[in-house]
């Protein structure tokens, strides 16, 4: 006998992002998923980002690490409020799923931020498939990793809304083909903002930041 | 991936489909849609689906998969095409603007129960 089900397996994760979008837009909070691979710079650049757009808008941060606390320790220097979370918690999970970001939001003031920023674990497969109920995600890639990460992780570049090229301050010292990267990008998400940048020396961060302002203030 | 959290997904939404009066009778065959732009591989999933489900009335079901292509529809001019390398430029018009039609899913489609 077979019994027709029909369910998207991930139901569960889906209808509690929604919560937290439907939350977010009441609470007038604009909120952003960073993703990349380990060690691409996501840390350094949400520190770099915090001093630019802080206190102007006041802005808290998610932290998504499978364990320790050493990323929400330098970020919270910035002053934002920090929410660490470790997924070993959870079951030592690849990613940060609808009902974590349920969890932690809750431990923050909503009413007092503008942004939250959801630092997700270093993982380019997993966290493509969880929608958390952001308004835009925004995938790091550096250039000490392989010019057609694009087109190995094709479903995180197609779901985010604007890349970050990293450590562009290393491009003299390596063999990184940075036109094939971005070509790369270009493939998978042809209209993407890609903003080539290095997080310790600023250079190309403005770009960035201009771009992110712009958003949180048309929400 | 995440395929045990997938595979624990799958039998919590499978087991509240089972008839009231299932008792001690078995689920022979779980269909699945999976779409290849998920990253999901599916042998990882049935040793995960194995492991958890012992001693319940899903052990020694077969997860059947059927994969899903990956499709894509121009916004511009409106071709559809099978994605079969990684680019979602539209080989029709060298259009860049497209949906992704197919190749997402990860669905369960049914059980199939002794009967």
């Amino acid at each position: 006998m077979e019994i027709k089900v029909v369910r998207k397996v991930l139901d569960a994760n889906e209808k509690m992002a929604e919560q937290n979008r439907a939350l977010f837009k009441d609470k007038g909070v604009f909120v952003i998923n960073v993703m990349s691979s380990p060690g691409s710079g996501k840390t350094t650049i949400l520190e770099r980002t915090l001093n630019n757009i802080m206190p102007g808008i006041k802005t808290a941060v998610i932290v998504g690490d499978v364990s320790t606390t050493h990323d929400a320790d330098r970020l919270a220097k910035s002053g934002a409020p920090v929410v660490q979370v470790n997924t070993d918690a959870f079951g030592g999970d690849c990613h940060l799923a609808a009902h974590v970001i349920e969890n932690a939001a809750s431990q923050l003031d909503l009413d007092n931020i503008d942004l939250l920023i959801v630092e997700n674990i270093g993982n380019l497969v997993c966290p493509a498939e969880f929608d958390l109920g952001e308004n835009l995600k925004v995938v790091v890639l550096s250039v000490t990793e392989g010019e057609d990460k694009p087109v190995k992780y094709p479903l995180m570049f197609r779901v985010c809304d604007s890349a970050i090229l990293n450590k562009i301050d290393l491009l003299p010292y390596l063999d990184y083909e940075k036109d094939l990267a971005v070509e790369s990008i270009r493939k998978i998400h042809p209209d993407m903002p890609v903003f080539e940048m290095s997080a310790k020396t600023g250079d190309g961060f403005d770009a960035w930041t201009d771009w992110l302002k712009r958003c949180v203030s048309e929400k | 991936m995440h395929e045990m959290g997938i595979a624990n997904q799958i039998v919590e939404i499978a087991s509240s489909y089972l008839p009231d009066n299932f008792d001690d009778r078995r689920v022979e065959r779980v269909n699945l849609k999976i779409g290849k732009l998920t990253g999901i591989v599916p042998d990882s999933l049935r040793f995960c689906f194995d492991i958890i489900t012992k001693d319940t009335p899903f052990s020694g079901a077969e997860l059947k998969v059927e994969d899903v292509s990956v499709k894509a529809r121009c916004n511009d001019c409106d071709n559809e095409w099978t994605v079969d390398q990684a680019s979602f430029i539209c080989p029709k018009c060298n259009g860049g603007n497209a949906d992704i039609t197919a190749g997402r899913e990860l669905d369960i489609v049914s059980i199939e129960v002794a009967e």
